[in-house]
């Protein structure tokens, strides 16, 4: 298939139904409307299940209703919507039924604003809703990638039994890129799963539920979660590395931070600097023991992200202090430039940071001086 | 000696839709009655392999061990929204919820309203018994005026803390809702009304005529401090005034529906 020029959120959609989206339930909210809209055509129009609900907590209950029968299920949402999809979240997690949530971040908190952000990184990463659970969290830096990843995140909800979520920000979501979208699969796509409540024609009847009043086999359910987390942990780790080979500084990022860093990278080869990029692409099973790795030749990272530092701590948490970080985020919907991102680069050769440092209170205070 | 129990003398058993489990309600609850007039009613229409039943959070959270179809179980106050997923991907099953009024009334106010506006063809049954059972007698939405409850201990108070609601009113105009009645539990009577409303509600679904309720105003001897008896006697002198039954929609195409 033919690239073509399109927009994040359209592409997004569009990439679902070829991957065998059989319903999509959702709620309008900036800055991921177009995922909604061109649901609400093209479904329709192939014969499949939408419904804009009456709010997120509506969709996401859709889902989960969905989620039970067997079918490629979706819903997508912004940072106030998806706060409110944190009570499904976690009984669709206690029920073990796959979905997929693409999670298009705004400014917060609160109403924020509309603009990019990655301030919900812990939200979805770490949990959200209650109870031990953890989704499968992936991160695209562009539109291919995000295209690529829907259904790949189909398969990894089906395949553990998880929620998959695809987080991305409003600046994806809404550029415009050239982009090749995968084929349309055969539909429809036969679903029986031997989990699926549809209805016990000629078979024992089934109940899906996430209710264990007797704490030992709740506990046990719990175990079966973690393990099948720790399978996740062990075989869907993904990130992409740039100029590593011979790189004395790494630089992280993940999406859209990391896209920018990418040019604040290149800008600082140009100048001789000896610095590469690592970008995770599944934060939730984090790349861990790969930074782990890099500690051994690095002489400094710089975590940038636009939060106050969410992902530092998982950067953290794999050096264990063998290498001094340095931490730049720009935080509430306002993106770093790579012009920022290059100085940032810039200082940290010239002023290396020390081991045992805290990024996040030197950056806090740095911040407070100079944005006022 | 010759056993009376044969098949030729048997009028009263288990209908194939419940299972062979002992419920969890108290004794008196009418619950169990509900649950028996759907199970009865889903025989029947000879439905049970292709139904879906979504349990509500309260008393009746385990429905699903008692009524023998598929069973989802949902987050509370979510059930309509649950079965509004499944029925738009499985059109030709039977999907219904089952809810209690705190669960339906109160926190799932708007997934109710919004299922019954859009015309979702599912089947509400709808349990009020004027109080939260499963928390311990807390004051609904549904609440008696002046009534007693473990959080309105002097009786409720309509200056403080509202009226109560009346669901099957309410949805009754909404241009989606197909059938929506109120029935009581509370005589063998009324109970055979309850069943042929039920009957009714499952068939407008069947026909995919569009949103369907049947509201049962049931007893909750625990909650409300009396026996099972009296719980009946108060059921028909208190609630039935407050909560008048009847027919609240019945549609055009559902008045034509021969059953
Ligand atoms: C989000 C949430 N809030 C509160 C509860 C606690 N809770 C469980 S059952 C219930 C009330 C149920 O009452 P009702 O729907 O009237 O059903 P009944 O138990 O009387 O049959 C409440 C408040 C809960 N489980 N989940």
């Amino acid at each position: 298939m033919a690239r073509e020029l399109l927009k994040g959120n359209e592409a997004i959609a569009e990439a679902a139904i070829r991957a065998g989206l059989d319903a999509y339930y959702g709620y309008p909210i900036t800055p991921q409307n177009e995922i909604l809209e061109w649901m609400s055509k093209r479904m329709p129009e192939l014969g499949r299940a939408f419904v804009q609900a009456e709010a997120e907590l509506g969709a996401i209950n859709m889902v989960y209703g969905a989620a039970c029968t067997g079918a490629r299920v979706m819903t997508s949402s912004s940072s106030p919507g998806i706060s409110l999809m944190q009570e499904g979240l976690s009984y669709i997690a206690g029920t073990e039924v796959p979905m997929v949530l693409v999670n298009v971040m705004r400014g917060g908190p609160g109403l924020g604003n509309i603009a990019p952000s990655q301030g919900d990184y812990n939200q979805i990463c770490k949990g959200g809703g209650h109870g031990d659970y953890h989704p499968i969290v992936l991160a695209p830096a562009n539109i291919q990638e995000a295209v690529d990843m829907m259904p790949l995140a189909f398969d990894l909800a089906e395949k553990y039994l998880n929620i998959c979520c695809v987080l991305l920000d409003g600046s994806i979501g809404q550029m415009m890129e050239p982009a090749e979208l995968p084929e349309m699969q055969p539909y429809p796509r036969p679903f029986n799963q031997p989990w699926a409540v549809n209805g016990a024609i000629g078979r024992e009847r089934r109940i899906l539920t996430s209710i264990y009043l007797d704490p030992p086999e709740e506990e046990i359910t719990n175990l079966r979660l973690l393990k099948r987390w720790e399978q996740i942990q062990k075989n869907e780790i993904r990130y992409k590395e740039y100029y590593l080979e011979d790189a004395e500084y790494v630089v992280i990022g993940f999406g859209t931070a990391g896209r920018i860093a990418l040019s604040a990278v290149r800008a600082a080869r140009a100048k001789g600097i000896k610095v590469g990029l690592f970008r995770p692409i599944s934060l939730s099973p984090y790349p861990y023991k790969r930074i782990e790795e890099l500690c051994a030749k690095t002489q400094a990272f710089l975590v940038t992200e636009m939060n106050a530092g969410q992902m530092l701590e998982d950067v953290r948490l794999a050096v264990r202090g063998r290498v001094p970080i340095r931490f730049y985020g720009r935080l509430g919907g306002v993106m770093p430039l790579p012009d920022e991102i290059l100085d940032e680069i810039e200082q940290m050769v010239k002023h290396p940071p020390k081991a045992e440092d805290d990024p996040a209170a030197i950056w806090l205070h740095r911040m407070l001086e100079t944005v006022k | 000696m010759a056993t009376l129990v044969t098949p030729e003398n048997i009028v009263y058993k288990r209908p194939v839709g419940l299972t062979d489990t002992v419920t969890t309600y108290c004794p008196g609850c009418t619950h169990g009655i509900a649950h028996r007039l759907v199970a009865e009613v889903l025989e029947e229409m000879n439905v049970l392999d292709r139904t879906i039943g979504i349990a509500p959070v309260g008393c009746s959270v385990f429905a699903y061990n008692f009524i023998d179809c598929d069973f989802l179980e949902a987050a509370h106050g979510r059930a309509p929204a649950m079965a509004t997923g499944v029925k738009r991907v499985l059109p030709d099953r039977i999907v219904f919820t089952y809810q209690g009024d705190g669960d339906m009334a109160s926190i799932g106010m708007g997934e109710i309203v919004h299922a019954a506006a859009r015309g979702e063809n599912i089947t509400v049954i709808f349990i009020n018994n004027a109080i939260y059972g499963m928390t311990g007698g807390q004051m609904a939405p549904t609440t008696l005026p002046g009534m007693k409850t473990t959080s309105s201990p002097s009786g409720r108070d309509v200056e403080a803390q509202g009226y109560p609601i009346r669901m099957a009113e309410m949805l009754s105009t909404l241009d989606g809702a197909g059938y929506i009645v109120r029935r009581s539990l509370h005589d063998p009577a009324n109970i055979r009304k309850a069943k042929k409303a039920i009957r009714t509600a499952f068939e407008v679904q069947k026909h995919a005529l569009g949103f369907s309720m049947v509201e049962l105003l049931s007893t909750c001897s625990t909650g409300w401090g009396l026996t099972p008896v009296e719980s009946l006697t108060w059921l028909e002198e208190h609630m039935i005034p407050a909560f008048p039954l009847g027919d609240y929609k019945i549609s055009e195409p559902v008045a034509a529906l021969k059953i």
